[in-house]
């Protein structure tokens, strides 16, 4: 385990208002999921579906690039490409520039984040106020955000609310979830109306329509995105379907599978700047689609992850995430679905704990509504590290060691000889504490061997 | 009418039912004898080669499962006494032969006719136990045995014939309980705090045995109950279906 690794899970394991904080939000979402997906005729069949619309964008991403581009262009949009995160800041930077932008107004967007483009702003001089309320907390709190669909959920009330009385002009006086909310409100919306730009993610591009779908529950993305005068979109270019239609069966399945929600409280699909008719909308869009190793994912045997819809019931349903939080991934995704990411974005031999740091059960397998093979993903991780040499030392000899006795019956078997007589010193019954097996009776103890091995007694003619 | 002849079973123990736990080994055999089988346990057996195939090194992984297919193949099936071992042969042995037709053919063979013992009882052999057990009992789910090969109401099943004996539920049955493999000794304190978890809700369910499929899972979870004080028992649910579940239980010294 890498130094960094380990001291960050050191840290999330002796925190427990983390703890707390996980489970309340994890615990609720799992259940609520669990009762939405009951009530939803045909989701195995929803699944598969969705899982066939992403894998056909994605083996023909080419040409919906290009259907994409020209109905976004007939609406009035401008398209831009980006091939990596510093290309991609620099085109919003270069467009926040020319629009004469002192402030933008951000609708919270992971990819934003997996770019770079608070930061980048923040470098350009350009004023930045997140509008979704929990990237607002974490704005506030400089910090980065622990999970895809709520970035602070390892904040408890408690101490958002220290947070806002610290930072509001005019913050709420009574400890009420809805008087903090107000004053995030009075404190957002002078902020929201007040940007030069507005700038978001994108949940869905629709091809035929060049439209940009995002979901919200707060109303945060249309309220920062309509007012200023330019909105810039960026988007990673997996985000892509082929219609409406496809989109909405997508989104069948993205709020069921983040909240249990039926769907999110804002759903909008934003088509080209204000045209001559409309009453309001800025007067120009810029659509910003980003590659950032997603291409060389799709032909290095990653394909299947950009199916992904971002909704985090993988990382909900996690024992490891459930324990850790996501700050201790380290990257910007965490979770299981992290975890396969971080290797691409961030190189394996920096992030090569993450798809080790899992126990392979298959949950988040089972409730992807894309049908990520997560754990198959994960391993193929796990055999890239070994293949280049960044397993430890100790773990690659052993390895080594032990799969060439396996391959040998009489050397293994005075092997397992040898094994329980060793072991067998150490107790009999219950192993309180065993040198080379520290990490397991540090927190358990082990059941010691019986004198005598299966195969030796069946040999010996037991039955 | 002839009866149908016995199937002839080849029992693959195991690595951790041959080191730890033999008893898990003979049950296995009991059971599948009760069942009408005739049991042959291949001499050359060691290990399945998981333990390669989850620390990425595959050439190892596939030079073990090469082995372990030529000592399976030609009987009418193999019998696995753990969910995450008959998932090594049945699912992840024919991906380890993706680009090898000759081994894949074989890998195939062995993989289709590997069945984990109690989804082999209950659903081949349409097997009944006729045994006895005056204990309360909770079942876990381990997380292979589940999501890779089906395994879920099988044991339940089985256990419903075991006189005497009432298995009560285990809140989150499905939860992992934190061993995964070499994860609990690459990352002990991630999978210990995950073990926690699970041996409190075991004891919170008033079982007085923990049941499960899997020694491995078993290990943890039982090492994890005995360190916390807990006076919950456990044992691999074949021991309880073949009428060995008076013995002494996971951690009792024999």
């Amino acid at each position: 385990m890498s130094a960094a690794f380990s001291r960050r899970v050191d840290a999330a394991l002796a925190d427990p208002i983390l703890k707390l904080a996980i489970d309340r939000t994890a615990g609720t979402a799992e259940a609520k999921r669990a009762l939405a997906v009951d009530g939803f005729a045909h989701f195995e069949q929803a699944r598969t579906r969705a899982a066939a619309i992403k894998d056909h964008v994605v083996a023909h991403l080419g040409h919906y690039l290009e259907h994409f581009e020209a109905s976004a262009t007939a609406a009035g949009a401008q398209v831009h490409y980006a091939r990596t995160a510093d290309e991609a800041c620099a085109i919003v930077i270069g467009i926040c520039k020319a629009a004469g932008a002192r402030t933008v107004a951000r609708s919270k967007s992971m990819l934003g984040e997996e770019i770079g483009l608070p930061h980048a702003l923040a470098e350009a001089g350009i004023g930045r106020i997140e509008t979704d309320l929990a990237e607002h907390i974490i704005q506030l709190a400089d910090e980065r955000p622990s999970h895809i669909v709520w970035p602070a959920m390892h904040k408890t009330r408690e101490q958002v609310s220290a947070l806002f009385k610290q930072h509001h002009t005019a913050p709420h006086t009574e400890e009420t979830i809805p008087a903090m909310a107000e004053s995030a409100r009075r404190h957002l919306r002078q902020g929201m109306l007040g940007a030069d730009v507005g700038i978001s993610g994108a949940n869905f591009l629709i091809a035929d329509s060049g439209a940009v779908c995002t979901v919200t529950n707060e109303g945060n993305a249309e309220l920062s995105l309509v007012p200023p005068r330019v909105h810039i979109v960026t988007a990673g270019i997996e985000k892509l379907v082929p219609s409406m239609g496809h989109a909405a069966q997508l989104l069948r399945l993205l709020a069921r599978s983040a909240t249990g929600a039926t769907l999110t409280q804002y759903t909008t699909f934003y088509t080209g700047p204000k045209r001559a008719a409309d009453p309001d909308g800025p007067e120009a869009m810029h659509i910003v689609l980003i590659d950032n190793g997603r291409v060389k994912m799709r032909d290095e045997g990653l394909a299947e992850m950009l199916r992904c819809i971002r909704c985090g019931a993988c990382m909900n349903h996690c024992v490891v995430f459930r324990q850790i939080g996501g700050h201790a991934y380290g990257g910007t995704y965490p979770g299981p679905m992290g975890a396969v990411l971080t290797p691409a974005l961030d190189g394996l031999a920096a992030s090569r704990d993450l798809p080790n740091a899992c126990t392979l059960n298959g949950k988040c397998q089972e409730v992807c509504p894309v049908k990520i093979p997560l754990p198959t993903l994960l391993r193929g991780w796990r055999e890239k590290s070994w293949r280049e040499g960044l397993e430890p030392a100790t773990m690659r000899q052993g390895i080594g060691a032990w799969a060439w006795v396996a391959q040998r019956p009489r050397l293994y078997r005075a092997a397992v000889r040898a094994a329980i007589f060793a072991m067998r010193r150490f107790g009999r019954g219950w192993i309180r504490a065993l040198p080379l097996a520290r990490g397991w009776t540090a927190h358990r103890d082990l059941p010691a061997p019986d004198a005598e091995s299966f195969m030796s007694r069946y040999a010996r003619g037991e039955r | 009418m002839t009866p149908a002849p016995a199937p002839r079973v080849a029992l693959f123990v195991t690595c951790l039912v041959d080191l730890i736990r033999p008893r898990v080994g003979f049950a296995a055999l009991r059971a599948l004898e009760a069942a009408g089988c005739t049991v042959v346990v291949p001499a050359g057996q060691t290990c399945c080669g998981q333990p390669a195939l989850n620390s990425g090194a595959r050439a190892e992984a596939i030079a073990i499962a090469k082995r372990t297919i030529a000592l399976l193949e030609g009987h009418d099936a193999v019998v696995v006494p753990s969910g995450s071992c008959a998932a090594t042969i049945r699912v992840h042995y024919p991906e380890l032969f993706e680009h090898d037709p000759a081994w894949r053919g074989r890998a195939e063979a062995v993989a289709t006719n590997t069945y984990e013992i109690m989804a082999y009882l209950d659903e081949v052999r349409g097997w009944r136990p006729d045994t006895a057990l005056d204990a309360t009992a909770t079942y876990h789910d381990s997380c292979s045995g589940l999501r890779e090969l089906g395994i879920k109401a099988q044991p339940r099943r089985l256990l419903r014939g075991v006189a005497g004996l009432s298995l009560t539920p285990l809140d989150g049955a499905e939860t992992c309980c934190g061993f995964g493999g070499t994860f609990c000794v690459k990352y002990p304190a991630i999978s210990n705090a995950i073990a926690g978890e699970k041996a409190a809700a075991i004891d919170a369910s008033g079982a007085e045995l923990l049941l499960a499929g899997d020694l491995g899972c078993l290990m943890n979870m039982a090492g994890k109950l005995h360190r916390e004080g807990s006076p919950v028992r456990a044992y691999h649910a074949i021991e309880v279906i073949a009428g060995m579940g008076d013995g002494p239980a996971i951690g009792e010294d024999a």
